[in-house]
């Protein structure tokens, strides 16, 4: 069924990468009859294939190639190989996220405007904003079938969820749900509700949860305009005298390098590759990396404010029972300098089983104080913080040339800062946390420091202004008219929101710009 | 568990006949066992007073007290190979010898956990301590055998998950 494409076919737009963004938007040209060359870095693996251990599926799962830090986040220090936890395979982190699913907010898309200026940040409004996103958001939510929107009832609370809720109540909390979710409550789109057995981020082996791994990739190539390559790892995007780009080379499962051509290229690697592959792409008409005449093409990398809290309790919660990411607080997520920070954050429920509790509860930690509070595992409840972050210029995704990879070409380094607005932000959260927990008679908190980053976004920042950023509203490059970006990483604000639906919509508004530009020939 | 650390199959009398007692364990020619002879394990590559000397190094660093010895001994069982024995013994060498500067005869002979812990927070930037602790952080948690000894459940899946097993079973809300 899957239509394989000839590598001289330079008629086909070729895509990298099959997750939230390039996943999406393979699909989405397929469907409109566009021929597409997906390449996917990683291997193919479904719900049968997943495995509800949290190291063996790590293992399985995430992107390991090698990356270095540097900066003053925790995360250089606790794991300084490991900057992110996402995910290289067919459907990218749609197969690892949590399936939160919230709009960001109209005042958001105008963070400069509305934040005024910030000592250090860089800010910018959007080139887009909330009415002009609204119709792509329900395309969006009624493709992931986003629990609480479109008639769609919500999910059901677990043991993690009702002491956080009876918490929040205590606390006065009034914006306190079961999330908007894209994991089924009841049947929906071919796909199960949702089991309660937990191991969300290791992949839903019901296939309740949305990912395009099983949805959007099999469909695209199901219309016969859609072929995915897996374990083809994109090296270099080349370009003519022109400077148009022709096609990519990418090396396959044996290492062996092909020259796929192409009418355009979207690159949807997430924010450390995506920048990556246009710096590692520089020749002499673009000696600096491609699209990147801003000099802002690795720049303004944001990973969200994080953190987590969890609570010790003198009975039983079993947090690990059910939905992972099973509900919400999001009184805090308005903008109100008042509490000292710019922007907000969401509380979100959060657990982790035991052997990553171990890991990640105070990475280093040793000694009685670290093993009491594993040893009331049983007694914990969990939730995660996530807010808006500063970008900032010198936060950034460089090429390292003296770590190779295993195609000798120079790693990235994610160098990170965290700003004042993040750190005020993040001492605000782990208070109303703790003392969420603290209402409900919690006999101990333990504000856990951020894990690597799942949120990367913004190293190829959209802007009005081509000096300002890499990509127009469109996540066309300013510089290269048949370049685009189409991932997480063209944020040019973080907003408090988990980004997922964000760049699905994002990624189905792009489709359709490419489809009209072919359309009138301008591509 | 590994399948070289298994329930002793020497009787207890002949275990002890051949052992002496250090700390906790009771050590003979080639093996470490549990003083009341529960378990034992089997070494090659390095005298079995170093691997003693692990083991309590392991419960030292994650003491949970109703984690049972044979769980710390197989997390560090891996160090007894022809790679890492030289590094290992000379690591064990080096606690010794800050226990001995405090008046003890070795690692294993101080009684108080807070005056091993010191002697561990010692050298808690040497690659030793750091390689011990770290490989423990999966070596010890990744045991399937130990989860439940915290409650944790691990995979439902095969169980249909826990939309019928209690979920939201909390009662005390």
């Amino acid at each position: 069924m899957s239509a394989p494409f000839d590598l001289n076919d330079d008629s086909v737009i070729v895509v990298i990468g099959t997750g939230a963004g390039g996943g999406v938007l393979s699909n989405e040209l397929a469907q409109r009859g566009i021929s597409v060359v997906a390449l996917e870095a990683g291997g193919r693996y479904l719900p049968e294939d997943y495995i509800n251990d949290e190291w063996e599926s790590f293992g399985q799962l995430a992107w390991l190639d090698r990356r270095t830090t540097s900066g003053d986040w925790r995360v250089a220090k606790d794991f300084s190989g490991l900057p992110a936890w996402i995910v290289k395979a067919v459907g990218g982190t749609t197969i690892h996220w949590a399936g939160a699913s919230l709009r960001i907010q109209p005042h958001e898309w105008k963070a400069k405007t509305t934040y005024g200026p910030v000592q250090g940040a860089n800010l910018l409004d959007w080139p887009v904003d909330a009415e002009e996103m609204a119709p792509w958001y329900e395309k969006a939510e009624t493709k992931l079938g986003v629990t609480r929107t479109g008639g769609r009832a919500g999910l059901p609370g677990n043991n993690n969820y009702k002491v956080f809720e009876a918490g929040a109540k205590k606390l006065g909390y009034k914006e306190v749900h079961t999330g908007r979710m894209a994991i089924n409550a009841a049947d929906y789109d071919g796909r199960m509700s949702c089991q309660q057995t937990g191991f969300c981020f290791q992949g839903c082996k019901w296939g309740a949860k949305w990912s395009a791994a099983y949805t959007d990739i099999p469909r695209g190539e199901a219309t016969g305009h859609l072929e995915v390559r897996d374990r083809a790892h994109v090296l270099q995007i080349e370009h003519d005298a022109s400077g148009k780009v022709t096609g990519v080379v990418y090396a396959d499962a044996e290492g062996k390098q092909h020259r796929q051509k192409a009418r355009a290229v979207c690159v949807a690697g997430n924010s450390f590759e995506s920048p990556r592959l246009l710096l590692n792409s520089a020749s002499s008409l673009f000696p600096d990396g491609l699209a990147n005449s801003s000099g802002q093409v690795g720049r303004n990398y944001m990973r969200h404010m994080t953190g987590s809290v969890y609570g010790v309790f003198d009975k039983p919660v079993k947090m690990w029972r059910g939905t992972t990411m099973a509900g919400i607080i999001q009184d805090e997520a308005r903008h109100d300098p008042s509490r000292g920070f710019v922007g907000g954050y969401e509380m979100e429920t959060l657990s982790l089983g035991l052997p990553f509790m171990a890991a990640f509860l105070d990475p280093g930690a040793w000694g009685r104080e670290f093993t009491t509070a594993l040893d009331s595992y049983e007694n914990m409840a969990g939730m995660w913080l996530v807010g808006e972050d500063m970008p900032q210029e010198t936060n950034r995704v460089t090429l390292n040339h003296d770590v190779k990879d295993q195609y000798g070409l120079p790693v990235p380094n994610v160098n990170f800062d965290d700003h004042p607005n993040d750190l005020a932000m993040r001492r605000h959260a782990y208070r109303q946390g703790a003392a969420i927990y603290d209402a409900v008679g919690a006999t101990r908190t333990l504000p856990t420091p951020p894990y690597p980053s799942t949120h990367n976004l913004g190293t190829n920042r959209m802007s009005e202004n081509p000096r300002d950023g890499v990509v127009n509203k469109w996540g066309r490059t300013h510089d290269i008219a048949n370049l685009f970006v189409s991932d997480g990483s063209v944020f040019t604000t973080g907003a408090s929101e988990n980004p997922t639906l964000t760049i699905v919509a994002l990624a189905i508004r792009q489709s359709d710009h490419i489809a009209n530009a072919m359309a009138k020939g301008e591509l | 568990m590994s399948e070289r650390l298994v329930k002793s199959a020497l009787t207890r009398r002949a275990l002890l006949n051949r052992s002496v007692a250090l700390g906790a364990f009771v050590v003979g020619g080639r093996f470490i066992a549990a003083a009341d002879a529960a378990w034992a394990m089997e070494v090659t590559h390095l005298q079995p007073q170093t691997m003693a000397t692990l083991v309590q190094m392991a419960r030292d660093i994650y003491p949970h007290d109703h984690v049972a010895d044979q769980f710390y001994a197989a997390a560090v069982k891996s160090y007894d190979s022809e790679e890492t024995a030289q590094i290992v013994e000379a690591g064990v060498a080096f606690l010794d010898a800050a226990a001995r500067g405090k008046g003890f005869a070795s690692y294993l002979d101080v009684p108080w956990e807070r005056n091993r812990v010191d002697i561990l927070r010692g050298m808690e930037e040497s690659d030793f301590f750091q390689t011990i602790r770290g490989g423990l952080v999966t070596g010890l948690y990744n045991q399937k055998a130990v989860w439940p000894l915290f409650g944790y459940e691990g995979e439902s899946y095969s169980k249909g998950g826990y939309i019928d097993r209690g979920f939201n079973d909390i009662n005390w809300i």
